[in-house]
């Protein structure tokens, strides 16, 4: 019997935070602590002539001044990445060093130059200001494309035209060009699916604690995944013992991507600490958030797609200039190749597909993965084409979409979608959600509304995104082949202690997500025991085995599933117990509410009896080891694939060309859903994030290099009194392949908004034969166009 | 120089000399050892830090702490009256008003503020006194549900009284 | 994050404040709601010596009628004048500017003094003030004077304010009969400060403009009183035509800002349609 499944069960993790008890990085303070300050480039590209620390170490309560040249002379390697994407003619990407601090050149405004350690954060940043820097600033290039052309000035003297590798996927482009020489009609578009900056409210921190006595190392830190960060650090930077390391990610606020990544300033404090020995506290500020925090999408991008006379897609061709940034971030390479190319497809039966990918260095900072990653870049290309080509052909954009759809598939009786471009999607039903969400906006009804507005003078607009993502990240053998330098594999222990009380290690780790109580629902379901009897620990490697941390949506498809393989042992384990205790034969025991019972009898023990028997096992099967704790590793057999239908209206200030998003609805199709509530809140906050993109948010580098709005009083965050209340539903189609049936949450509502929004704007507009506006969808971008 | 400041947080009265460029926000987490409150930036928008002071919600990354002298400080942790939650603490936890948790409590002071003005805030009125106050996870959806939630419970309260 | 070091006072009175400020001379800074002043030293791009604190003087927090006139004390803060009934009965644009300035935080701390002061180039209330014929008082260590809200900002953050003056009151005279005014602002999205505020009080008599002031902010280095609109609307009916036309005359000849939010020319523009929005709503 289900208790605790597909309820909306009331986070277990609230507690602390709303009573001001979570306990985040900055908030740790250790005996003896020392505060970190980085002295940071204020230039895009600039040549570092001499630094010069005297002033700043003679000051009262400076502990020690490092620069890039003590980094140089300890021999330790830079930060690495985790993906390797090689040229199409077989050359290996250009992979650049990336020092924890910079002793040559400065590669983009808030490259790291020196670091500060002091008694106080006040001193350490008031000694900051005396560590001179002479510079010879040079030539920068922030833009993607520009950074390919021929003088363009280059971030690595080896990496010529600041190239970093080329691929492409899909069909070969000759039968893509035949495809789309025979098209009735091609819609194209060129746009800049622009650059943004992550800003989860907790700004990054980190404290480096090197124990001489016991010669370990513990970094507290704020990251989506402590063990990869351990990994990195200790095999690729430091080279120190693994095993002599403790990773602790304890309460993060959010991170949306940004804080996957293994970054400078983790294995700085623990250097920094070694030499020292002592604790070794670096906490952001926002400014230095807004520069080195890794930004996201910053794609330049031409799309075509061939439709034949009845609307049915022939082709499509993709080129794509994506930026990477200054360096290589972890994941930074597979963003806009594997996560990007292979959603192509989208929910359509396109029989040709072509997408071919420049990866570039810029000055500017590194670009990861962003909340979807790759997949919100593909979705904005295909469903804008879409709206575009729909408006173009005079065609509705809704029976468009219907037309091409692939027919549904379940993925048990029906086999798995194959797309041209490298993916099998699992299941699926995509008539399903847009019906629902046509439903659900009145669509008709809004047409009518839409026509009599026009006439009175007032500009709405209706747009659709209908996407697919690719989550539950990844099978191992899968992504190995495409250049993973790790597995995507998860891990999940669970011991049951003597009292029947069970405690569950998670190598996910939750920022936000609740996992804490979506797990233990189904660990308290499974087992049939209260939730209160469940803990769910996760985020530091010293508890927990091992772990590859949250992102891709994959925490309850691959962390939940490698706990449920655990799951099934504890019980097929205590089935042996509980047999020996009944006297009868596992094959005759049931387990159902907690207890095993002899099929047709009422003869049964519990849970908490058998736990007790395997840890006093006095009366004991012959040759069972006593104990009842089981760790697990789930390696996925596929990708999980939600998909959905987001639909949004807007109204459009003809005076201003200030949009209104009045409405925002949302079906979404995630599979299984173990807690809804939770769910629904991934969505919205996902949502939120795309139609930030869409309306408000975009950095801004001027053409030195200069990241012209790095604060909140210049880049735009979605505030409460920017958005409506959101009208979301849900349709449900099972995951064929994990032991939940779920396909992940957490980027969807990022995935599907943003094209959304951009072409019910687009819709509004068509009175005035304008097509495409970059994003944001500024009040003057909107004003110039409908008065160009 | 140091000055000595005298402030009653969270019902109970402390002294300290503290250099005057000390911020509230830091005062309370570095010197009272308060962390429930935050920071998320550094340029007074975020609202992660928002406390009451002397009953009006401000920005405590964006007051020194000696010009707290003498004032009546409530913060996060002071919300729950001997174990029992405040009406919005529960709001937010029945409405789901919280992921991450780190906007939460400059969330819950700046609602305080508003329920004290307007004890039956419209969606709207919500939202815009909401406005000092980022949230990167909720997409604020839940957390104006979480408000009413708390309207309505204190209404009801207050009829029982 | 971290501001510089500095010594700090507070001061028991404004004449402590004057003494204080004399004392400390260059290197001293009057500290009132601290919300432009803080930002900018935790950011360290005002790093100051000294602070004097006026921020707690009852004898600056006050809104009270005095005759004919609205006195505003330069310690009230924007949340104070919000909820002033007296104010909102002078003119509405008081608390309607009020309200929209940055967020209850802010309005809860920020003072009317401190904000004129400051003379920020996006800030609301020097458009309010110029629209509604303020005057400001100002008291030194050689005494008082008063300035008119139209020549107080004479630039780029820059007033006709002395070194060692402070702002104590904001004086406004009682409107005619007939008059309404509105403050209509557009947002800048992120900072929320204005791209454009205008600030309109009209004074009607049988649907004919008596009177009219207007004033801009947000659109150059300094709010501005737009005495073209003034003229054009001046003695004319108060139609829907002629108000827009008044309205286009808004930011004549002005050499408007520009940054990545609005270029100048559609600041230039924004100027025109919240020039004609706040005529049309303080017309009604
Ligand atoms: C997040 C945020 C959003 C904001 N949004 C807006 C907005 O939308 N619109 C807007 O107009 N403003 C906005 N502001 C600014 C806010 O209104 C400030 O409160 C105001 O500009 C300054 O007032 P204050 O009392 O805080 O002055 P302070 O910061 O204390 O002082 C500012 C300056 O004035 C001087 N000063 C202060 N009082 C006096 C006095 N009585 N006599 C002489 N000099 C004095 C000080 O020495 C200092 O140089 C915002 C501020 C923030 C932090
Ligand atoms: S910390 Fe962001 S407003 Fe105070
Ligand atoms: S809950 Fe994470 S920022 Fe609001």
């Amino acid at each position: 019997m289900t208790n605790y499944i597909g309820k909306a069960v009331k986070r277990v993790e609230d507690k602390r935070f709303i009573t001001g008890k979570g306990r985040y990085t900055d908030d740790i303070v250790l005996p003896g602590m020392t505060h970190a300050y980085i002295v940071r480039s204020p230039y895009a590209h600039a040549r570092i002539l001499s630094v010069d620390t005297s002033a700043a170490e003679a000051m009262e309560g400076v502990v020690k001044v490092f620069t890039g040249k003590d980094i140089a002379e300890s021999g330790i390697n830079g930060i690495p990445t985790g993906w390797q994407v090689n040229f199409k003619n077989g050359d290996t990407m250009k992979e650049p060093p990336h020092p924890l601090l910079v002793s040559d050149k400065a590669r983009y405004m808030g490259d790291a130059v020196a670091v500060v350690i002091a008694e106080s954060r006040e001193i350490a940043r008031d000694a900051g200001d005396r560590v001179e820097v002479e510079y010879e600033e040079l030539p920068a290039v922030a833009d993607a494309k520009k950074a390919t052309e021929a003088g363009a000035p280059l971030v690595h003297d080896d990496a010529p035209n600041n190239l970093c590798f080329d691929w492409e996927l899909g069909n070969p482009k000759a039968e893509v060009n035949e495809a789309m020489s025979k098209a009735h009609h091609i819609t194209t578009l060129e746009f800049v699916n622009q650059r943004v900056i992550p800003n989860a409210i907790e700004p990054r921190s980190a404290i480096g604690h090197f124990e001489e006595s016991s010669d370990k190392y513990t970094l507290y830190t704020t990251s989506q995944n402590p063990h990869l960060t351990r990994l990195l650090m200790c095999a690729f930077v430091l080279g120190i013992p693994e095993h002599k390391v403790r990773v602790v990610a304890p309460d993060v606020g959010g991170g949306f991507g940004s804080k996957i990544f293994h970054y400078a300033e983790e294995a700085l404090v623990i250097w920094c600490s070694q030499r020292l020995k002592r604790p070794v506290k670096w906490t952001a500020d926002r400014s230095e958030a807004f520069m080195t925090d890794a930004h996201g999408r910053d794609h330049v991008s031409k799309a075509e797609m061939g439709f034949d006379q009845n609307g049915k897609i022939v082709g499509l061709r993709v080129k794509t200039y994506a930026n990477l940034g200054a360096y290589l971030s972890t994941f930074a390479p597979c963003v806009p190749t594997w996560l990007h190319g292979t959603l192509l497809q989208g929910l359509y039966t396109t029989p040709k597909i072509n997408v071919d990918v420049t990866g570039v260095f810029t000055h500017t900072v590194m670009v990861d993965a962003y909340r979807g990653a790759g997949r919100p870049e593909a979705t904005y290309l295909l469903e804008r084409l879409m709206d575009t080509a729909a408006l173009e052909m005079k065609m509705d954009p809704v029976e468009l979409r219907r037309k091409n759809f692939i027919p549904a598939f379940d993925g048990v009786t029906q086999p798995g979608y194959q797309t041209q471009v490298a993916l099998q999607y699992d299941s699926g039903n995509y008539h399903g959600v847009l019906d629902r969400a046509l439903e659900m906006v009145g669509y008709e009804k809004f047409r009518k509304e839409q026509e009599q507005a026009r006439k009175d003078g007032k500009l709405l607009g209706i747009g659709f995104s209908t996407y697919i993502e690719a989550c539950g990240i990844a099978p191992s053998a899968v992504v190995g082949a495409l250049g993973a330098r790790a597995g995507l594999y998860e891990v999940g222990q669970v011991r049951v202690q003597p009292t029947g009380k069970v405690s569950v290690y998670t190598g996910s780790h939750s920022h936000g997500q609740g996992h804490e109580t979506t797990f233990a629902q189904v660990v308290a379901d499974r087992l049939g025991i209260p939730m209160d009897d469940v803990e769910i620990i996760h985020g530091d490697s010293e508890s927990v085995a091992f772990g590859m941390g949250t992102y891709g949506s994959r925490s309850l498809a691959v962390g939940g599933s490698a706990i449920v393989k655990s799951l099934d042992k504890i019980i097929e384990k205590g089935a042996k117990i509980a047999a020996h205790k009944l006297e009868a034969s596992e094959e005759d025991l049931e387990f159902a509410e907690g207890k095993w019972t002899v099929k047709g009898t009422d003869k049964s023990v519990g849970f908490g009896d058998v736990a007790l028997t395997a840890y006093v096992p006095h009366n004991y099967p012959a040759g069972l080891e006593p104990g009842l704790d089981f760790s697990s590793f789930y390696d996925p057999a596929n990708f999980t694939y939600p998909f959905g239908a987001h639909v949004a209206i807007v109204e459009v200030d003809q005076e201003t060309g200030k949009v209104r998003l009045k409405r925002f609805i949302a079906v979404d199709d995630v599979g299984n859903v173990i807690n809804p509530m939770i769910v629904d809140g991934q969505i919205h906050g996902g949502l939120a994030q795309g139609i930030g993109q869409a309306l408000l948010e975009g950095a801004v580098y001027d053409e030195n290099g200069q990241l012209i709005n790095g604060s909140y009083m210049d880049y735009t965050m979605p505030r409460a009194d920017d958005l409506p209340s959101f009208e979301i539903d849900r349709q449900v189609t099972p995951c064929p392949h994990n032991p939940l049936g779920v396909k992940g949450a957490g980027e969807a509502g990022t995935i599907g908004s943003t094209p959304a929004v951009v072409n019910a704007v687009m819709d509004a507009l068509s009175p005035f034969g304008i097509k495409n506006l970059e994003m944001p969808l500024t009040p003057e971008r909107v004003w110039r166009a409908m008065n160009s | 120089m140091a000055k000595k400041i005298q402030v009653t947080v969270n019902g109970k009265a402390y002294s300290h000399d503290v250099d005057p460029r000390t911020l509230l926000v830091q005062y309370l987490r570095d010197v009272l050892g308060l962390t429930g409150t935050h920071v998320g930036c550094d340029t007074s928008n975020c609202g992660a830090c928002t406390i009451l002071v002397d009953g009006q919600a401000v920005k405590s990354c964006t007051l020194l702490a000696v010009q707290a002298d003498g004032s009546e400080v409530k913060t996060i942790e002071g919300m729950a009256d001997n174990g029992t939650l405040h009406p919005l603490q529960e709001g937010f936890r029945e409405e789901h008003g919280l992921q991450c948790g780190f906007c939460t409590p400059g969330m819950i002071m700046a609602s305080a503020d508003l329920l004290e003005r307007n004890p039956n805030p419209t969606e709207h009125e919500i939202r815009e006194a909401l406005e000092g106050n980022f949230c990167r996870c909720t997409g604020y959806h839940n957390i104006v549900k979480s408000v009413q939630y708390a309207a309505k419970k204190i209404s009801k309260q207050e009829k029982v009284a | 994050m971290i501001p510089n070091s500095f010594d700090y006072h507070r001061a028991t009175s404004v004449d402590e404040a004057i003494r204080l400020m004399a004392q400390h001379g260059m290197d001293a800074k009057l500290l009132a709601g601290g919300h432009s002043l803080l930002p900018a030293m935790k950011l360290r791009l005002n790093q100051p010596g000294v602070l004097v604190d006026i921020g707690r003087l009852a004898e600056l927090r006050y809104i009270k009628k005095e005759g004919d006139s609205l006195v505003i004390g330069a310690g009230a803060t924007h949340d104070d004048i919000a909820n002033s009934e007296v104010a909102r009965n002078t003119l509405s644009m008081l608390s309607e500017a009020a309200n929209l300035i940055g967020d209850v935080q802010v309005r809860n701390k920020g003072t009317l003094g401190g904000s004129l002061a400051h003379a920020d180039p996006a800030a609301d209330w020097p458009a309010v003030m110029i629209a509604a014929h303020a005057h400001i008082e100002l008291r030194g260590p050689n005494g008082s004077r008063t300035v008119a809200a139209d020549d107080f900002f004479t630039g780029f953050y820059m007033t006709a304010l002395a070194e060692d003056e402070i702002i104590t009151a904001i004086r406004i005279p009682a409107p005619p009969k007939g008059t309404h005014s509105s403050y209509q602002k557009f947002m800048q999205p992120a900072s929320r400060f204005a791209i454009v505020g205008c600030a309109a009080s009209v004074t009607k008599d049988g649907g004919v403009c008596q009177k009219v002031s207007v004033a801009l902010t947000g659109l150059s280095d300094t709010a501005f009183r737009a005495s073209n609109v003034e003229a054009a609307l001046t003695g004319k009916k108060l139609t829907k035509e002629n108000i827009a036309a008044a309205a286009q005359a808004a930011g004549e000849g002005v050499m408007a800002m520009g940054d990545h939010f609005a270029s100048e020319e559609y600041r230039l523009h924004l100027a025109k349609v919240f020039a004609k929005r706040a005529l049309m709503a303080a017309a009604e």
